[in-house]
C-alpha cells in the first residue's frame, strides 16, 4: 500500500465512523440513564434515513431543502423515541430488565413494518448531497466533498454532546443519573422528565446518523438489525455509557473496515484472503479483543452496583411426570389424529422449543443472557448440511455429529464470553453471531453463500412427515429432558448458586467460569441439535437460521413464556411459531402483528404468560380460601 | 505451635493512600481476635487481602505455616478458611438447607456431576449444622424470604461447612438489631472455641468486641497502634484517643 492510499482508506473510514458515533451514542446515552438496551436504536436510524429521503422528495433537492430535510427528520425520530418511551417504556421501568428487552424488540418489529407499509420493500436510493456533489482532489485520487463533511461532524457532535453534559443543568442530571440513577431519584428529580429528554436527544442522533447517510447508502429494510450490531459494537468497544469512547471506537471500527475494503485480495503463503469480505469479522474480532484487554470498554467504567437488588429468582420446580406422561402421550397422538399441516407446524415447534429451553438454560438459571443464540442453532443447521453435502456422511451421521461441532464452536466462544458479565456479556455473544453469520454469508463456495445449502433431506425411512415428526419428538424431547435434568444436579445447582451470589459462589471455592464455560458448550451443543433437526426438516438452510432476527426470535420465545419456569420456554415456543405461522398466512404484516401482540402482552403481564397464569391462579386461590373462610 | 493465621508486614496503598501499613499479627487456634478501628481505618482492606479479594503490595500472609499471598479466595477456601462477609451472601434462589448443601458438596468436590440429583447428599451434615445455628426448623425456605440476622446464621452455617481452622467474619452483626448481635456472636464463638476454630473478626459494637474478643488489635489510618486483652485494649491511651475520643 502506497502512502496515498492509506490516507484515503483513513479518510473512507472516518467518514464512514461519523453516521455509526451518533447511532452508538445515543445508544449509550440512554443505556446510561435509563439502563435499557434500546434494541429498537438500528430501526430508529433507519426511520431516519427514511424520514430524509420522503422530505428532501417533498422539499427539493436543493441545498436548503437537503439540510432541512436532514434536521428534520432527525426531529422527528426524535419525537418517534419520545412516544417509544412515554407509551411502552415508562410503564415497564420496575419490570425486570429483560422484559424491557422485549418491549424494545417488539417495537423493532412494529417500526419495520410500518417502514415497509409506508415505503416498500424496495430500497430507495436518495439523492448526492445537492452543493457538495463534486469531489476533491487529496494527493491524486478523488474524494467527496460529502465524505468531508461527514468527516467534521462527527468531532462537531462529540463537541455539542461535550458542552451539553459538563455546561448544562441537563447534562449535570444525565451524567449523575448516569452513576447513580437512584441517588437522583432520592433527590427528587423528576425522572419521567429526564427519561423523556434523553430518549429524545438519543434518538434525535440516531434519526440524524440515518438522515446524513442518504447520499451514500439507499434506505432499505434490513438497517435496523445491522445498524444495531454495529452500534453495539462500537458502544461496547468504547465503553457503555461513555461518549468519547463511543467517538473513539466508531473511528477505530470505522477505518479498521475502510482498511479491510482497500486491502482487497492478498496472497498469504499461497493461500487467498479476501480482506474485502472479512469487514464484520475484523469488527467483532476488535470488539472481542478489547472485552478481553479491558473488560468494560476503552473509556467505560465498571457498572455502578444497584442498591435497589432485583428480586431474586424463584425456586424451580421440577416439571410432574404427569405434565410430561400427558403431554407425550398427547404429542404420540398427533400424527394419528391430526393433519399434516398439524405434525408440519409441530414438528418445527418441536426445534424451536429445544432451541428455547436451551436459551432459557443459560438466561436464566445460568443467568448469562445471550443476544445470540442463533449462533448456535444456525451452525447446527450448517454443521448437519455441510457433513452430508460436502463430507459425503449419511444424514444419520450428520446429524449426530453437528451437535459436537456446534460444541466445539461453543468451547471457542464461550471461553471469551464467560469472562464477562450482564450487557458486556449478551453483547458479545451477539458479536460472535454476527461473525458466524457473516463468515457463512460471505463463503460462497463452502456454505452457499446467501443462496445457503439445498437438497439436505433426511433418509429415506425418515422422509415421510411422519417418521420425521417422530424423529424430532425424539432428538428435542431428549435434548429438553437432558437439559432439565442438568438442571437439577450437583452442576446445575452450582449454576444456579452462581448466578444468585458469584461473591458467594467463589467464597466456598466455586469455580465458576469453569462451570458456566461448562454451560455454554452444553447449551451451544443441544442448541446446534435442533438446528439439525430443523435443517432436515426443511430441506434447505439459509444464512438467515444465524441472524439477529432467529436470535431475537428465541428471546421473544423465553421471555414470552417466561424465565422463572421451566415450561415457559415450551409455552412461549409453542405459542410465538403457531402465532408467527397463522399471521404470516393472513397478512404481509405479520411482523408488526407479532409486535403489538408482544407489546400488549408485555404491558398486561410483565412475568410472561406461563408466569402471569400462575400469579393469576394464584390470585383465583387466594381469593377462594378466603371465602371459605369468611 | 505456629499460629494458625500469621500476619508480617501486610501493605496495600491505593493511588497514594496507605489504606493497610506494614500490619503483622497472628491468630491462634480456639482464639477471637477481633480487628477494630474508626471507619476508613484498613480493616475491610485488610481483610480483602487476607481473603485473596485483594493482592497485597508487600508482606506475608501464613495459613498454618503455608503463604497463601496470591491465591484466588476459591483455593483459600479450599485450605480451609471460612467466610462471613459485611452484607450476607448466600443463594437466595435455594434453600436454607440447599445453601449449606452446596458448601458441602463443594468440599467433597461433588459439584461437578451433571446428571445425579443435587440436595440427596449431606443432608444429615446440612441438618447438623443448621441445627448448631439454630436454623434447622427453617431448612427449607428458600433464602430470599429470610430475615436479615438469619441470613447471618445461615452463613455462619455455611462458612462452618468446610470444617476451616480460621473463620474470617467481616462485621458479623452489622444491620442487626442490638440483642441478636451479642447472640449470633456468643453462637459463634462457642462453636469456634467447641473446634478449636481460630477467628479474625471486624467490628463496629463496642457491647460484641469487649464481651467476645479474646485480643483485640486497633488499627488507624492503616497502621496498628495497639492490640492485647480487652481491658488493656480499654485503657490504652491511643485508642482512646483515636478511637474512643472521636465517639465521645
Amino acid at each position: 500500500m502506497t502512502f496515498a492510499s492509506i490516507i484515503i482508506q483513513l479518510l473512507n473510514g472516518l467518514a464512514a465512523a461519523a453516521s455509526l458515533f451518533l447511532v452508538s451514542a445515543g445508544l449509550s446515552l440512554i443505556f446510561g440513564v435509563t439502563r435499557i438496551v434500546n434494541f429498537a436504536h438500528g430501526s430508529l436510524y433507519m426511520l431516519g434515513l427514511y424520514g430524509a429521503y420522503t422530505l428532501i422528495e417533498a422539499l427539493g433537492r436543493t441545498p436548503l431543502g437537503f439540510w432541512t430535510s436532514v434536521v428534520l427528520s432527525a426531529l422527528a425520530v426524535g419525537l418517534v423515541g419520545v412516544l417509544i418511551e412515554v407509551l411502552v417504556l415508562r410503564r415497564i421501568y420496575r419490570a425486570p430488565e429483560l422484559f424491557q428487552l422485549l418491549a424494545t424488540f417488539a417495537v423493532v418489529l412494529v417500526i419495520k413494518d410500518i417502514a415497509l407499509f409506508t415505503w416498500g420493500a424496495e430500497d430507495l436510493v436518495g439523492p448526492r448531497a445537492p452543493g457538495l456533489s463534486m469531489a476533491v482532489e487529496i494527493l491524486g485520487r478523488r474524494i467527496p466533498a460529502y465524505d468531508l463533511l461527514l468527516i467534521a461532524i462527527g468531532p462537531v457532535v462529540l463537541l455539542v454532546m461535550w458542552l451539553l453534559l459538563t455546561r448544562t443543568r441537563w447534562g449535570a442530571l444525565v451524567r449523575a443519573a448516569t452513576q447513580d440513577r437512584e441517588m437522583v431519584g432520592a433527590l427528587g428529580v423528576d425522572q419521567a422528565k429526564l427519561f423523556t429528554s434523553v430518549f429524545f436527544v438519543g434518538s434525535v442522533l440516531a434519526g440524524l446518523g440515518g438522515a446524513l447517510q442518504i447520499p451514500r447508502e439507499p434506505a432499505n429494510l434490513e438497517l435496523d438489525l445491522s445498524v444495531i450490531a454495529d452500534a453495539f459494537v462500537v458502544t461496547v468497544v468504547g465503553g457503555l455509557g461513555s461518549i468519547g469512547g463511543a467517538f473513539l471506537a466508531a473511528m477505530l471500527i470505522g477505518v479498521a473496515k475502510a482498511f479491510c475494503i482497500g486491502v482487497g485480495t492478498v496472497n498469504w503463503f499461497g493461500a487467498e484472503i479476501v480482506f474485502s469480505k472479512l469487514t464484520l469479522v475484523v469488527e467483532f474480532l476488535i470488539m472481542a479483543i478489547v472485552l478481553v484487554v479491558r473488560p468494560f470498554g476503552l473509556l467505560g467504567k465498571p457498572q455502578a452496583a444497584q442498591r435497589i437488588a432485583a428480586d431474586p429468582a424463584p425456586p424451580l420446580t421440577v416439571p410432574s411426570w404427569t405434565f410430561v406422561l400427558v403431554g407425550l402421550a398427547l404429542l404420540l397422538a398427533v400424527p394419528v389424529a391430526a393433519d399434516r399441516y398439524v405434525t408440519i407446524l409441530l414438528t418445527d415447534i418441536f426445534c424451536f422449543a429445544l432451541f428455547a429451553v436451551s436459551l432459557h438454560f443459560i438466561m436464566g438459571p445460568a443467568g448469562m443472557v445471550s443476544f445470540g443464540h442463533a449462533a448456535y442453532f444456525g451452525l447446527g443447521a450448517y454443521a448437519a448440511g455441510l457433513l452430508m453435502k460436502r463430507a459425503g456422511l449419511p444424514m444419520e451421521a450428520a446429524l449426530v455429529l453437528a451437535p459436537l461441532v456446534v460444541g466445539a464452536f461453543a468451547v471457542v466462544y464461550g471461553w471469551f464470553c464467560v469472562r464477562l458479565s450482564g450487557v458486556y456479556l449478551a453483547m458479545l455473544t451477539l458479536a460472535f453471531a454476527q461473525i458466524s453469520w457473516s463468515i457463512v454469508f460471505q463463503w460462497d463456495s463452502f456454505t452457499g453463500g446467501s443462496n445457503g445449502l439445498f437438497g439436505v433431506w433426511p433418509s429415506a425411512w425418515l422422509a415421510g412427515k411422519t417418521a420425521y415428526y417422530y424423529l424430532a419428538l425424539a432428538f428435542c424431547g431428549a435434548g429438553v429432558a437432558l437439559l432439565w435434568r442438568v438442571l437439577f444436579s450437583p452442576f446445575g445447582y452450582a449454576l444456579r448458586a452462581g448466578r444468585d451470589s458469584p461473591l458467594r459462589a467463589e467464597a466456598i471455592g466455586i469455580d465458576l467460569r469453569a462451570y458456566q464455560w461448562m454451560a455454554f458448550v452444553l447449551v451451544g451443543a443441544l442448541a446446534g441439535l435442533a438446528g439439525a433437526v430443523y435443517a432436515f426438516s426443511k430441506g434447505s438452510i439459509s444464512p438467515s437460521t444465524i441472524s439477529i432476527a432467529q436470535s431475537t426470535d428465541g428471546l421473544i420465545m423465553v421471555l414470552l413464556g417466561g424465565v422463572e419456569t421451566l415450561k415457559g420456554p415450551l409455552a412461549g415456543a409453542a405459542i410465538f411459531t403457531w402465532l408467527r405461522d397463522e399471521v404470516a398466512r393472513r397478512t404481509e404484516f405479520w411482523r408488526g402483528v407479532m409486535g403489538v401482540v408482544i407489546l400488549a402482552i408485555v404491558l398486561l403481564f410483565p412475568q410472561g404468560l406461563v408466569g402471569g397464569l400462575k400469579a393469576l391462579t394464584q390470585r383465583w386461590r387466594e381469593a377462594q380460601s378466603r371465602e371459605k373462610t369468611a | 505451635m505456629t499460629a494458625v493465621l500469621q500476619v508480617e508486614g501486610l501493605r496495600k496503598t491505593f493511588g497514594g493512600v496507605q489504606a493497610v501499613a506494614d500490619v503483622s499479627f497472628a491468630v491462634d487456634a480456639g482464639e477471637l481476635l477481633a480487628l477494630i478501628g474508626p471507619n476508613g481505618a484498613g480493616k475491610s482492606t485488610c481483610f480483602n487481602l487476607l481473603n485473596g479479594q485483594l493482592a497485597p503490595d508487600g508482606g506475608i500472609v501464613r495459613l498454618g505455616g503455608r503463604d497463601i499471598v496470591g491465591l484466588r479466595p476459591r483455593q483459600i477456601w479450599r485450605l480451609g478458611v471460612g467466610r462471613t462477609f459485611q452484607i450476607t451472601a448466600t443463594f437466595a434462589s435455594l434453600s436454607v438447607r440447599e445453601n449449606v448443601q452446596m458448601a458441602l458438596y463443594s468440599h467433597a468436590g461433588r459439584l461437578r456431576s451433571l446428571l445425579g440429583r443435587f440436595g440427596t447428599a449431606f443432608t444429615t451434615e446440612a441438618d447438623a449444622l443448621l441445627g448448631q445455628v439454630g436454623m434447622l426448623d427453617q431448612a427449607g425456605r428458600p433464602c430470599g424470604v429470610l430475615a436479615y440476622g438469619d441470613l447471618k446464621r445461615v452463613e455462619l452455617a455455611m462458612a462452618l461447612a468446610n470444617q476451616p481452622r480460621l473463620l474470617l467474619m467481616d462485621e458479623p452483626t452489622a444491620g442487626m438489631a442490638p440483642r441478636e448481635r451479642v447472640a449470633l456472636m456468643e453462637l459463634a464463638a462457642g462453636l469456634a472455641r467447641a473446634q478449636k476454630i481460630a477467628v479474625l473478626f471486624t467490628e463496629h459494637d463496642m457491647d460484641v468486641v469487649f464481651s467476645q474478643a479474646d485480643r483485640i488489635i486497633v488499627l488507624d489510618r492503616g497502621q496498628l497502634i495497639a492490640g492485647g486483652m480487652p481491658q488493656e485494649v480499654r485503657a490504652n491511651p491511643d485508642v482512646r484517643a483515636v478511637y474512643l475520643g472521636g465517639t465521645h
